[in-house]
């Protein structure tokens, strides 16, 4: 029997071995493995995030432009779904069984324990219809959230519109702060200023019970934040001349840019063909997007900011502006109208100076002017001379805001182009190409592009005497004022008293006897404007129309650029159309014998292009 | 010199301590399980009999007091007692298994509760001490390893009678716990092969669920083939042994689909299912193992203090204050708490067998074996279940779980060996 006493050791050691096991298996759920901690915290803590109220967008004066209103989203909760009459449920709801359908299944995969939308973006009327019978159906609730709603029907390029995050944004680290089912800016000032609108969000951590049931705050609140509301933009636009603007332009493409050149607040601005903001709000808008993508005419492209076009004659502005700097021409410089060097747009007295030039917007003229800028000697070779001219106006060229950003306060903007040496030797070869090459930039056409924004931005310039603001939308971030960076001084490198040559001819386009520009004259009640008319060619059809101008010529208050797609000459169409513009914010109305071109302007831009024909 | 001075004496105390620290770590566990922030303790002070007695805590409270009379009373009783009356309370023990079954109304599934007025008794917790005491007895008039086949036989009888009462009234998890005798046995001269024998067919079980049957068959083939290269003395003198061996194995392996799919109740079998795989379904079956890892697991290594588990808090664990009583451990008291427990349990085994084998008696060293066996059983089970090595079986944790049949039970078996025991010098004396 004693031998037995030892299987005693054999029982003991059985004991100690589990006993092992375990220390061991515990040791690593609960030392070593970290994750049981974290899903520990997903269990109980709940976070619930306030979303800030978003900040409001007022206009020029004041009135509300674009603010919140509760909307209401239908959300489900799977499981809490009993007994479903799909078919009352439907009838109720008014969406077809299919719907309801694919609804509830998308909602399961996310999660079959927490809320998920079925239908978003119930009105409160909608809401109110269904309300009281929604008792009736288990599982399914209303929250209640804010949406965008619109007080204007005009600048939805501007504004821009506000969306959920897509998953595509979600991957990004731009977005990390983001979950499924925010809303953001998605494009134009919405965007741009997403952070100053948005705010802050709050989060609460709570703790819950395995029901869900709420069991106080985590910590005591040690990790929660109060939501900061989004601040408020007060915009400079103009309502009255934005929806002006955009009644002219109808029927239209193209854009109308205006500007305050004294600040760079941005008055106008008008895409063509427009839409309602509100379009891309509320129930439906993806369906309405759809459309709008669709549309031929590119409604949605926003043509001011990412359009680029050929300025035209304006530029020949430019040009005389950098000769007149480089002292190569002087104001009272004549040269003959010689259609030799380039045709010139009609027959017209002899350009003894600068300002009979410039009324008469004479091409072989201008062509002098900047062949007398390019080729100053600097090089026996005529290539490298050109090449060498080139770069020194590039220089002057760029200094004007164009070929680069003017930091505008819209995402998606476009630089344009000014071409350089670099640029005409990879498309000819180094020393092969000269001033015969290259002459059609003396006259705006041919590779330079400019946006219609950085057009305005030109006629700031001139309206000026040789300095601008950055155009911009927003003159105050809640009380704060504008962007640090609206309030600097950009010069050109062109001196004042150069501008101050140029203006007497860009007023003789618009006043003159005979000037391209007569139709956008205000002189009738009292105010004297400076322009500039441009015919752009359009390889891909009729010429564009355009015009710039600022008035009054003597203390200018409003800088002005038009580009019409396909309306051909820039005087008959372009330039009335800034004239009614300019007055109707000059004076507040239009005087009534100008009245009638409100009703011939609005309409198709082809009327412009047979009207032309037929004279 | 007196009954009582003498006894008072000899009582072993240091079993006492640990079972005192057990009870005592057992109630605070109970009561942070159910606690609720929103019934402050002070609601205690204000509360007449039935609102006490609403809290859980509190009525084990009264359990643990009604431990202390049973405790007295079973060190009055004369030691001797329990050697006789062994087969009157197990023949006691069977009637009352039996009135259960005809009796008892199903809770949750089974049919093992005898509703006393208020109180609800599960007599499978008292077949266990009734059990242990009636073969102590049967061992004590034979030798194991000498007597008869029909001897050995009747000793089997006496295991599997109360457990297949057991199984008849749904509460396969109380039946499992009879075979830890076979731990007794053992120490009392069983073939060691027995032990070896169930050890590996459990292996090959187990093995036949995890990997692909084809592999198994192959492999066995293998290590018999092996068997006969290298000894060649199995092959001329064990061949039928060899090939019989053999051909079981294989039984098992695809028997054991059989079992599964046609014998286990589908519950048992996804509690199985789990165990194998506990991501499978972690909001349906998985739930309680996957809430109980989480609980333990999220304890760290000091816990996240006493009455601040969230997941024990907030009803994430499932019977968190009976049968997974051990994830509030976790919880609140880290890897220290739960090892302080596995160390208690350890020092009581380890007690209980020095005690054992300090006995003249046979008798009172199997009952010996026989609680620390049981007391192990339910240790490996319960704390196996809820750190995901074993099934989820309903059994609790010994001391530490709440209720009360559960309590006195193993309160009976562990100090009727301290009776037993404390009589042990007395026996010298006579």
């Amino acid at each position: 029997m004693q031998y037995l006493e030892g299987r005693k050791f054999v029982v003991l050691g059985i004991f100690l071995a589990v006993a092992l096991v375990f220390a061991v298996r515990l040791f690593h759920i609960q030392v070593l493995d970290g994750s049981y901690k974290l899903a520990a915290d997903k269990n109980t803590l709940q976070r619930i995030v306030q979303t800030p109220y978003r900040g409001v967008i007022y206009d020029r004066n004041g009135q509300i432009l674009v603010q919140n209103t509760p909307v209401y989203d239908l959300m489900v909760i799977p499981r809490e779904v009993k007994k479903l009459d799909s078919a009352r449920f439907c009838q109720l709801l008014q969406m077809p069984l299919q719907e309801l359908r694919d609804g509830l299944r998308a909602a399961k995969t996310y999660s079959r324990g927490k809320a998920s939308p079925l239908v978003q973006n119930l009105s409160t009327q909608e809401l109110a219809a269904i309300q009281d019978n929604l008792i009736d159906f288990p599982g399914f609730s209303i929250k209640p959230r804010m949406a965008r709603s619109y007080k204007t029907q005009n600048l939805a390029h501007a504004l821009g519109y506000v969306g959920p995050v897509s998953p595509t944004m979600l991957e990004k680290p731009k977005y990390a702060k983001y979950v499924p089912g925010d809303f953001l800016g998605i494009s134009g000032i919405e965007s741009y200023y997403e952070k100053e609108l948005m705010g802050r969000r709050g989060v609460q951590y709570r703790m819950v019970n395995v029901r869900g049931i709420e069991k106080g705050a985590f910590r005591d609140g040690e990790f929660d934040t109060l939501s900061v509301a989004g601040q408020d933009l007060h915009l400079s636009i103009d309502p009255e001349l934005q929806k002006y603007g955009e009644f002219l332009m109808q029927g239209k493409k193209g854009s109308v840019v205006a500007i305050d050149p004294k600040t760079g607040e941005i008055l106008a601005f008008v895409s063509a063909p427009s839409f309602d903001p509100a379009m891309l709000t509320g129930k439906g808008s993806g369906n309405r997007y759809m459309e709008l993508l669709r549309d031929t005419a590119r409604p949605l492209f926003d043509r001011p900011l990412a359009a680029a076009y050929s300025p035209g004659s304006v530029f020949k502005l430019v040009n005389e502006a950098i000769a007149l700097q480089e002292g190569v021409v002087t104001p009272q410089t004549g040269f003959p109208c010689n259609w030799k060097l380039v045709r010139c747009t009609h027959r017209h007295e002899y350009p003894a100076n600068l300002t009979l030039a410039t009324k008469n917007s004479c091409n072989p003229y201008f062509y002098q002017v900047m062949f007398a800028a390019l080729r100053q000697g600097r090089s026996p070779s005529k290539y490298e001379d050109v090449a060498i001219g080139l770069t020194e106006w590039r220089k002057h060229v760029t200094s004007f805001g164009l070929a680069q950003h003017l930091d505008v306060d819209l995402p998606g903007e476009r630089m344009g182009l000014i071409p350089s040496r670099n640029f005409y030797d990879k498309r000819y070869g180094h020393h092969r190409w000269t001033y015969k090459t290259i002459y059609s930039l003396s006259i705006g056409q041919g590779e330079v592009q400019v946006t219609p924004l950085q057009m305005a931005n030109l006629m700031c310039i001139f309206a000026n005497r040789g300095y601008y603001y950055a155009p911009h939308f927003v003159r105050s971030v809640g009380n704060g004022g504008p962007l640090p960076r609206f309030r600097e001084k950009h010069f050109t490198s062109v001196d004042q008293r150069h501008f101050e040559d140029i203006i007497p001819g860009m007023q003789a386009v618009v006043d003159g006897r005979g000037g391209t520009g007569n139709y956008a004259s205000l002189l009738d009640v009292g105010i004297s404007v400076a322009g500039k008319t441009g015919t752009v060619q359009n390889p891909h059809g009729e010429d564009h129309a355009t015009f710039g101008a600022f008035a009054p010529a003597e203390d200018p208050r409003i800088a002005i650029s038009v580009f019409i797609e396909n309306a051909g000459f820039g005087g008959s169409s372009a330039a009335p159309l800034a004239g009614l513009m300019m007055e109707k914010y000059l004076r507040g109305k239009v005087a009534p014998w100008r009245q009638r071109w409100e009703n011939w302007l609005p309409g198709s831009a082809d009327r412009f292009v047979t009207h032309r024909n037929r004279r | 010199m007196s009954a009582t001075v003498r006894y008072s004496r000899s009582i072993d105390w240091v079993t006492l301590l640990i079972y005192i620290l057990m009870v005592g770590v057992g109630l605070l566990n109970v009561y942070a399980a159910s606690y609720s922030a929103e019934v402050p303790f002070s609601r205690v002070f204000s509360a007449d009999w039935s609102g006490l007695m609403a809290f859980n805590w509190f009525k084990q409270l009264v359990w643990l007091g009604v431990a202390v009379v049973l405790i007295v009373v079973l060190v009055v009783i004369d030691y001797k007692a329990y050697d006789t009356f062994a087969y009157v309370l197990y023949g006691g023990m069977i009637v009352l298994l039996l009135l259960t079954l005809v009796v008892a109304r199903p809770i949750a599934g089974s049919r093992s509760w005898l509703e006393l007025g208020p109180m609800r008794l599960q007599p499978a917790e008292f077949a266990k001490f009734t059990t242990a005491l009636a073969v102590s007895r049967f061992m004590a008039g034979i030798n194991l390893r000498q007597q008869a086949f029909k001897q050995q036989l009747v000793l089997a009888g006496l295991t599997l009678l109360p457990p297949l009462l057991i199984i008849a009234s749904n509460e396969t998890g109380q039946a499992l716990v009879f075979g830890a005798f076979l731990l007794a046995y053992f120490r009392e001269g069983m073939s060691p092969l027995i032990l070896l024998i169930l050890a590996a067919a459990g292996i090959v079980l187990i093995l036949s669920l995890l990997v692909p049957k084809l592999w198994l068959v192959g492999a066995f083939t293998v290590i018999l083939a092996l068997v006969f290269v290298f000894n060649t003395r199995v092959l001329r003198h064990h061949l039928p042994l060899a090939l019989s061996t053999y051909a079981v194995v294989l039984g098992m392996v695809f028997g054991v689909d059989f079992f599964y799919n046609n014998v286990l109740q589908p519950h048992q079998r996804k509690r199985i299912e789990v165990l194998l795989n506990p991501s499978a379904d972690p909001l349906g079956v998985g739930w309680n193992v996957t809430q109980s890892k989480i609980a333990i697991g999220s304890g760290g290594l000091a816990g996240k203090g006493f009455l601040e588990g969230t997941q024990t808090r907030f009803d994430f664990v499932p019977e968190q204050s009976t049968d997974f009583i051990f994830c509030t451990v976790g919880e609140e008291w880290g890897w220290l708490g739960t090892m302080t427990v596995i160390v208690l349990f350890m020092s009581l085994l380890g007690r209980v067998i020095f005690v054992a084998e300090r006995q003249k008696s046979v008798f009172g060293r199997t009952y010996g074996y026989c609680v620390a066996s049981i007391i192990f059983f339910h240790f490996c089970v319960n704390i196996g279940m809820t750190i995901g090595l074993a099934p989820v079986v309903g059994i609790p944790l010994p001391f530490f779980s709440y209720g009360g049949s559960s309590l006195w039970s193993f309160t009976i078996l562990l100090f009727i060996l301290l009776a037993i025991d404390a009589y042990r010098k007395q026996d010298l004396v006579r």
